[in-house]
């Protein structure tokens, strides 16, 4: 699925990356908590979180996610889209709760995260 | 159990050689408290290794590790260091903080075990995963600390 398709299905307003909507995605996880996040996810990821704070973008970056999309109507401020743009990470908003945004995707055909013992 | 044997726990792995002269070293200093500068050590490592074009999943592990013992040494320390030595087969990286040490190495090392504020945990942080998560990602790691004097972590990657 690429970053183009994910702002459709979540009707999402592209912040950051906007050259980057061709890019495939391939797992994807939502979590406010970036302490799990550091434990499950790969490359070509998109986070899905309500959790607005540099360490966001930080623990993207770390991982090299692709794609951070804030839940909830939730907006992060001009320096953290600063930061994902430049990092070459998309940055999206969507009003859907993350229950929503998480269920449209997976209904889409995006997998999430392998499991423990699945990587 | 005795509070020395409290401070350690068995190291993981095999470890790595000591560095030689021709190693390359690289010393980032982490401030106690300073979210606003958090992952900066850890980018800066990130970076050197995809310039040295290491292997990418050695890199993600590398970050990965790096990066929540730096979230580490904000969180929970009276500040310190992170030192990265690249040397032949192996990259190091050697954590060091001035306190306040860990009281049960153990404890520290079990899932879920945590003793970060409420104020931390609202930045996604403190959820008891860090340890193991680093020991995880790591091919050496040991972890030796004092309470009231400080904690010395020392992290192997295989490079090659």
């Amino acid at each position: 699925m690429t970053i183009g398709t994910i702002r459709d299905l979540l009707s999402a307003e592209v912040l950051a990356g906007e050259g980057l909507m061709e890019l495939e995605i391939r797992s994807a996880c939502g979590s406010d908590l970036m302490s799990d996040v550091l434990m499950f996810v790969k490359e070509n990821t998109v986070l899905i979180t309500g959790l607005v704070n540099p360490q966001v973008v930080r623990t993207a970056e770390m991982l090299d996610v692709s794609c951070i999309v804030f839940a909830r109507g939730k907006r992060p401020p001009s320096d953290m889209i600063a930061m994902a743009n430049e990092r070459g990470i998309a940055m999206l908003a969507t009003c859907e709760t993350m229950y929503v945004a998480c269920g449209l995707l997976y209904r889409g055909g995006l997998p999430g995260s392998p499991k423990r013992g699945e990587e | 159990m005795s509070a020395n044997e409290r401070g350690q726990c068995p190291p993981h792995g095999t470890r790595p050689p000591e560095p030689s002269d021709q190693a390359l070293r690289e010393l980032h200093r982490v401030d106690a408290g300073d979210f606003s500068t958090a992952g900066e050590a850890s980018a800066s490592i990130k970076r050197v290794l995809r310039r040295m074009g290491i292997d990418p999943d050695v890199i993600r592990r590398v970050s990965v590790a790096s990066y929540e013992v730096e979230i580490n040494l904000v969180i929970h320390s009276f500040g310190g260091t992170m030192e990265m030595i690249l040397d032949g087969d192996w990259l190091t990286i050697v954590s060091r903080d001035t306190g306040p040490g860990i009281e049960d190495v153990s404890l520290a090392m079990t899932e879920g075990w945590s003793t970060a504020t409420e104020e931390v945990r609202e930045k996604g942080f403190g959820a008891g995963m860090g340890l193991p998560n680093v020991k995880r990602n790591t091919d050496y790691f040991d972890i030796v600390s004092r309470a009231g004097v400080g904690t010395t972590m020392r992290m192997g990657f295989k490079i090659q």
